[in-house]
């Protein structure tokens, strides 16, 4: 069972032998070649595990990782992962074969695309394989960063790189809600498997954190698949090759959140808050992305909508699916739960005609030059099978016979008039769109294909080679198939996906479905040949009527919600920073005291830490009076000085007098110390300011020296009260007693001497480096100042 | 002040100079009992350096007095370092003094201690460092 961890390893592995393959043989072979086997064997592996997965079993590897916070690769297959892993791996070899003829290999940095498209299969294969949820986030990442970098494949032009930053920047945003909300999870179940949350749900319903979790988790899931109002990424990402929005923006990483919202809805599914939530937010897009992509001129613009369109039907399906797990549901049960079915199925269907539509636009796109639908038409003589292939993927995505969009887009409608007993705007909302889906799906073919060329381009348009048809047909086939013989599928892949996001409903034999073409004339065959007959008017009468998008005001767009955003917030940020950020030191100083005075005295207030205690307080002699006098005295000079030379002496004074306190307060190691540092600093000061010009008149206006004198007050008051306070605060014993006994221990007689270098000799050591280092300072600076100018002349 | 015709001037700093490198000598080493030690001797010395400066000129100075401080300076904090980490080769922590008393011909008991030579290292770093500065801004016309 071993060997099936291949599935997650080999694609990671053969990325780093693409560059030496591409290096070794290109041009000769393209190197899209060698990458062609990993997906098919990938799906062949997966293809294996079949029978074990439709007869009900699963398949649980976990191979450790960081064992010690109980976090494990795992490979874990049931019947949902199944669908996805066939899908990624399928859809994945279809690609690879079509990029291989879409992709020059004279012209391309190959290897890169590769390299890049390897990493996002392997990580969404990671996402849809994992069991433990935080091994499923980090593939998660990985799946963006690789789109981001398939989407800027062609990073020489603008919109490419804007386009990848754009989706970058969203699905981060929702990658990191969601990994909050993992935690949150993990933090109510207390573990880090999915499965295990499953088995072990107890009274999470009513827990606090379960809300939060939920949001927050639906939010990483909305942004990756598109949904409202967070689809806006998925336009602008149809910079990349086609063959990368074939594959992420259709088949497989938009379904990300899908897959997701299906895994999670055993825990979260069944209240009221899930169900209107994603039913609410797919319908709302599944009606944005039809009404959209209409107005589109560029097909694979239209088709981007016309996928976020079909993820929200898929994601509203999922919602209404979940009212299945309402205890108060009752007999309605089974009803509801068909709606997790429709969206499976959806799911693969979508995947099959919308990487078919992919690819045939791709093909219209390298054989004429153009996407614009404006310039494109009369194709179909042209291009014939190009042609087909288009017909069956509008025609399946409109909803037809006998295409496989029929079969779902039919279950989709019995799903929504079940609803109807909830809120009757459901079934409406569906109706509205999926005419709109009609009409852009006729749009696409017949704008494309019939009349005449509008716009003769630079190429001779001719049909394209035989093997970038091969994957289109093979898709546009399984479109077909799927809608003569759906139950094959049923039994084998979509009944045991759909038995595990409905674990409990499996359980007591509720999920049984025979999906068939034809059920008689229902309500819902009525409401398809509604959409037909409305639809086909619409477009009729297209011309008169799309005017009409043009009236909606460009300023309400998403887009341009986005752009305003983005820009508001650069803007806000830079004003905001060059307002503080005024590179005059002063204002950085006024910052720093004004933290001081905030943080010490409101710690002091807090505290209530401001206490008098004159009651240990020495008596104050005449001496010191004077002294205190005099330093005021001197203080006060420095302030008011009117000249340097005048602030100088003053500031000496003040050294000086500060001597004789040393004196008075029996420090003669002190006295002597400060008496010579006074002196030499009063000397460099004087030889400092002997180069200087005048000292100016100070100009400060009068609030900033109003500011300056209140900070200055301030910050005197603060220290005078943490002094006082200090005094005033019962204090620890002092340790003085210890190095009176100086020469019993050190053999000195001068207590301080003794201190600054027995006791003590640490600091001694330091401070003398420190002098050093000043030292060596002031020498450098004036030594080297020379040569660094010399220097800047040369240059 | 260069000017030779100081003469009061250089005759008083002859006399001048011997006796602060002698108060300097005996700040130092009364350091361990009275107040004084490495620091304030330390910048006596300089003192007395400066006294010749202003006198005599930078590069006289120089020419009699040929060291170079900043490698005073650098063997200054050399030595303490030096003398801090004897302790750790006799198996004791790092910058442990000792003392005891040894009985010298002209001095009588007289104490030796470790920490002395500490000192010495501050003294040297404290010379060296405030000499380089004061020889460098001086320096710089």
């Amino acid at each position: 069972m071993v060997w099936l961890y291949l599935i997650l390893g080999i694609p990671f592995l053969f990325a780093f032998l693409v560059p030496v393959l591409h290096k070794r043989f290109t041009p000769r072979i393209h190197t899209g070649w060698f990458v062609l086997w990993i997906p098919l064997l990938i799906f062949g592996i997966l293809l294996s595990t079949v029978p074990t997965i439709s007869s009900g079993g699963i398949i649980d590897l976990s191979l450790p990782w960081i064992p010690a916070y109980d976090i494990n690769i795992t490979l874990f297959i049931d019947g949902l992962s199944l669908i996805f892993g066939l899908l990624i791996s399928g859809v994945g070899f279809l690609v690879i074969l079509y990029s291989i003829y879409y992709l020059s290999q004279h012209k391309e940095a190959l290897h890169n695309f590769y390299i890049y498209l390897l990493l996002f299969m392997g990580a969404m294969l990671g996402v849809v394989l994992s069991d433990n949820i935080f091994a499923l986030y980090v593939f998660w990442e990985m799946t963006s960063i690789s789109s981001f970098l398939l989407i800027a494949y062609w990073f020489e032009r603008e919109k490419s790189r804007s386009g990848a930053r754009k989706s970058l920047l969203i699905t981060v945003f929702g990658g990191l809600a969601m990994l909050a909300g993992f935690i949150l999870l993990t933090m109510m179940t207390d573990t880090y498997s999915i499965r295990g949350m499953i088995h072990n749900l107890g009274g999470i319903h009513s827990h606090t954190l379960f809300l939060p979790a939920m949001v927050l988790i639906l939010i990483g899931a909305f942004t990756k698949s598109a949904q409202f109002p967070f689809s806006i990424w998925l336009p602008d990402a149809m910079e990349a090759p086609t063959p990368v929005s074939a594959y992420l923006h259709s088949a497989t990483m938009v379904k990300a959140g899908i897959y997701l919202v299906a895994r999670l809805t055993p825990i979260f599914g069944g209240g009221g808050v899930w169900f209107w939530l994603v039913t609410g937010i797919g319908l709302v897009t599944l009606f944005y992305g039809s009404f959209n992509a209409i107005r589109q001129t560029d097909l694979k613009a239209l088709l981007a909508y016309s996928t976020i369109s079909q993820l929200g039907l898929i994601m509203s399906l999922l919602g209404l699916g979940s009212a299945g797990l309402a205890p108060e549901a009752g007999n309605a049960q089974a009803a509801y739960a068909l709606a997790i079915f429709t969206a499976l199925f959806h799911l693969v269907n979508h995947s099959t005609f919308k990487g078919c539509l992919f690819m045939v636009v791709g093909i219209i796109d390298h054989e004429t030059g153009t996407r614009d639908i404006r310039k494109l038409g009369g194709l179909m003589h042209i291009m014939p099978i190009s042609f087909t292939l288009a017909l069956i993927g509008c025609l399946s995505m409109a909803g037809l016979p006998p295409f496989n969009g029929f079969l779902s887009k039919e279950l989709f409608f019995t799903a929504v008039l079940n609803a109807s007993e909830i809120s009757v705007v459901i079934p409406v909302v569906a109706w509205l769109a999926s005419v709109l889906t009609f009409v852009y799906s006729l749009i696409m073919v017949f704008k494309t294909f019939t009349g005449q060329p509008r716009v003769k381009s630079g190429k001779q348009a001719h049909e394209a080679p035989l093997g970038m048809l091969i994957p289109p047909m093979v898709l546009a086939a399984l479109v077909v198939l799927l809608f003569f013989f759906p139950n094959v599928l049923v039994h084998y892949v979509l009944a045991p996906a759909w038995a595990a996001v409905l674990p409990s409903l499996a359980q007591a034999n509720l999920l049984t479905v025979h999906v068939s073409p034809w059920h008689g004339v229902t309500p819902e065959l009525l409401m398809t040949l509604g959409v037909i007959i409305l639809g086909g008017t619409l477009y009729k009468t297209l011309k008169k009527w799309v005017k009409l998008y043009r009236t909606y005001p460009q300023i309400l767009t998403l887009n341009h919600i986005y752009e305003t955003a983005l820009e508001l917030m650069e803007s806000l940020s830079l004003s905001l920073t060059k307002r503080y950020m005024t590179g005059s030191l002063r204002d950085y100083l006024i910052y720093i005291l004004s933290f001081i005075v905030v943080a010490v005295g409101g710690a002091l207030v807090l505290a209530q830490g401001i206490a008098f205690d004159p009651s240990h307080d020495a008596a104050l002699s005449i001496y010191e009076l004077a002294l205190l006098a005099g330093m005021v005295v001197c203080a006060i000079a420095v302030l008011l000085a009117e000249t340097r030379l005048a602030a100088v002496i003053a500031v000496g004074a003040l050294g000086f007098l500060v001597v004789f306190f040393f004196v008075l307060f029996r420090a003669p190691d002190l006295a002597l110390t400060q008496l010579v540092v006074e002196t030499i600093t009063t000397v460099l000061f004087l030889l400092c300011f002997y180069h200087l010009p005048k000292l100016k008149k100070e100009t400060t206006p009068l609030p900033s020296k109003v500011v300056n004198g209140l900070l200055s007050l301030a910050v005197g008051l603060v220290m005078t009260l943490v002094a006082l306070s200090a005094n005033g605060n019962p204090l620890p014993e002092s340790i003085a007693g210890y190095y009176e006994n100086a020469y019993e221990l050190a053999g000195a007689k001068n207590i301080v001497n003794a201190i600054l270098v027995d006791f003590r000799g640490f600091d001694t050591m330091l401070e003398i480096l420190v002098l050093s280092m000043a030292g060596l300072g002031v020498y450098t600076l004036i030594k080297l100042r020379m040569a660094g100018g010399k220097e800047n002349e040369r240059s | 002040m260069k000017d030779p015709n100081d003469v009061i001037l250089r005759m008083v700093t002859k006399v001048v100079v011997i006796i602060i490198l002698t108060f300097a000598v005996n700040l130092f080493v009364s350091g361990h009992h009275n107040p004084g030690g490495g620091f304030i001797g330390g910048l006596a010395f300089v003192a007395a350096i400066v006294l010749l400066f202003l006198v005599y000129g930078i590069e006289k100075v120089r020419q009699n007095f040929p060291v170079d401080f900043k490698a005073l300076a650098g063997a200054g904090v050399l030595i303490s370092v030096l003398t801090g980490a004897r302790g750790m080769f006799i198996g004791e922590p790092f910058l442990t003094q000792a003392f005891g008393y040894v009985h010298l011909p002209l001095f009588g008991k007289t104490e030796m201690a470790t920490a002395v030579l500490f000192d010495v290292g501050v003294a040297l770093a404290v010379i060296g460092t405030s000499l380089t500065i004061i020889m460098s801004i001086g320096d710089d016309r």
